[in-house]
């Protein structure tokens, strides 16, 4: 299997010491790593649920608005990001494998490494209903 | 190829009679082509004396830098070739997400820290920003990759042929990793290393020291065991000695890591020691 590249390795690293839940994708969407407090609000350990195309994550925690209607993927911070290389910010209702329904603040931003190159992106999921 | 060590030490160059045997200038490699290409790695104190061995007839040198701590530029200006008017002198190194090569460099190679300015020299110099990836010099072929090292630094894998050397003198591949290592595809220069020939490899402390070095970008002995049998390399040589570890403390470490050392050689580097490869 191809080496990650350093910054998405240290990101990685740097996210499995975070209290703050982080999801972590590739430039192409794939999604590489997800940290324990990650863990906690998507329902499913990340060694179960391993490496997935962004066509399946964007759909599996089948995101809505308020209101309950289903959010495409662009609709998503992470993919606007991908997208634009620049950081998004929303509110979304996702649904948990443990089938629970929560309320995310999310916000992404891209990695961009040495010599400007785009590695993927990163975001924080922020449980609004936390204390 | 062949290789040869003029500078095995890491941090501090440290002469005296309990480094006489390991040497105590700091990081320098020349790998010499079948062509009799020369390709030098970094240009720590070992470099002085590898002025020696260039020849009149070396009149185009290549020399790739890790990166720009003091230990790796500190012989730089005590290059020979460098004074030649009929030298030419390719220098590659990682640029900063701010600076290029030649700004960072020149930080050192000017008053008050030195007093020959770059701009001086009498050689024809080209500094070049190293590009990650792959690249050539003359019958050699370069790939260089980032690795986890404070600051920018990158490690090199130097091929001719079939064979390859692989250079990764500052490296803590085990940074952060709660269960060192995860595999090859989320370790820092495990696609470098993989397989090599020969492999140059930080092995700055003792596992117990490491336990007080976290994040300075060494490996611990054991931590550079370990990445030997993820990157199964056919020979290890031990490098960036602790400037604290005399010749007889350097003797004990690799002799209690060789019950590790499953399916690859393991050799303490030693200042003045050649290797051919292929």
């Amino acid at each position: 299997m191809t080496q990650k590249e350093i910054e998405i390795i240290l990101m990685r690293q740097l996210a499995s010491y975070l209290s703050v839940p982080i999801f972590v994708v590739d430039p192409e969407g794939t999604l590489l790593f997800y940290n324990e407090p990650a863990e906690a609000l998507l329902g499913v350990r990340f060694d179960e649920a391993g490496e997935m195309p962004m066509e399946k994550w964007s759909t599996a925690f089948k995101p809505t608005d308020e209101a309950g209607r289903p959010l495409p993927p662009d609709a998503l911070p992470l993919v606007a990001t991908l997208k634009s290389r620049v950081p998004a910010r929303s509110t979304v209702w996702i649904t948990g494998m443990d089938g629970q329904r929560r309320k995310l603040d999310i916000l992404s931003f891209p990695l961009v490494g040495q010599g400007h190159r785009m590695l993927g992106a990163a975001a924080i999921l922020w449980d609004v209903n936390s204390k | 190829m062949k290789v040869t060590l003029w500078g095995t030490r890491g941090s501090l160059p440290s002469a005296g009679p309990e480094t006489v045997r390991y040497g105590g200038n700091t990081s320098c490699v020349e790998v010499r082509g079948r062509d009799g290409t020369l390709l030098v790695l970094d240009a720590g104190t070992g470099i002085r004396r590898l002025s020696h061995a260039v020849g009149p007839d070396d009149r185009r040198i290549y020399l790739l830098l890790t990166h720009l701590h003091m230990d790796h530029i500190q012989g730089f200006g005590f290059f020979d070739p460098l004074y030649r008017s009929d030298a030419e002198v390719h220098v590659w190194g990682p640029p900063s997400t701010t600076h290029d090569l030649r700004t960072r460099l020149t930080k050192y190679l000017s008053p008050p820290l030195f007093p020959v300015r770059l701009r001086d020299l009498p050689c024809r110099l080209f500094l070049h920003d190293v590009p990650m990836g792959e690249f050539a010099v003359e019958s050699l072929r370069v790939h260089c990759a980032l690795v986890f090292h404070p600051g920018p630094t990158v490690g090199y894998r130097i091929t001719e042929g079939s064979a390859a050397m692989v250079y990764i003198p500052d490296h803590e591949p085990a940074l952060g990793a709660r269960a060192f290592p995860l595999g090859p595809d989320w370790t820092s220069g495990a696609d470098l290393a993989r397989e090599a020939d020969l492999l140059l490899h930080d092995s700055q402390y003792t596992d117990a020291e490491y336990a007080h070095r976290h994040g300075w970008g060494h490996s611990a002995i054991g931590h550079t065991m370990a990445f030997a049998r993820l990157a199964r390399p056919r020979r290890l040589v031990t490098f960036h000695h602790d400037p604290g570890h005399g010749d007889d403390m350097l003797d004990d470490l690799v002799r209690g890591a060789r019950r590790a050392a499953a399916g690859f050689e393991l050799i303490p580097g030693q200042e003045g020691m050649t290797f051919e490869v292929g």
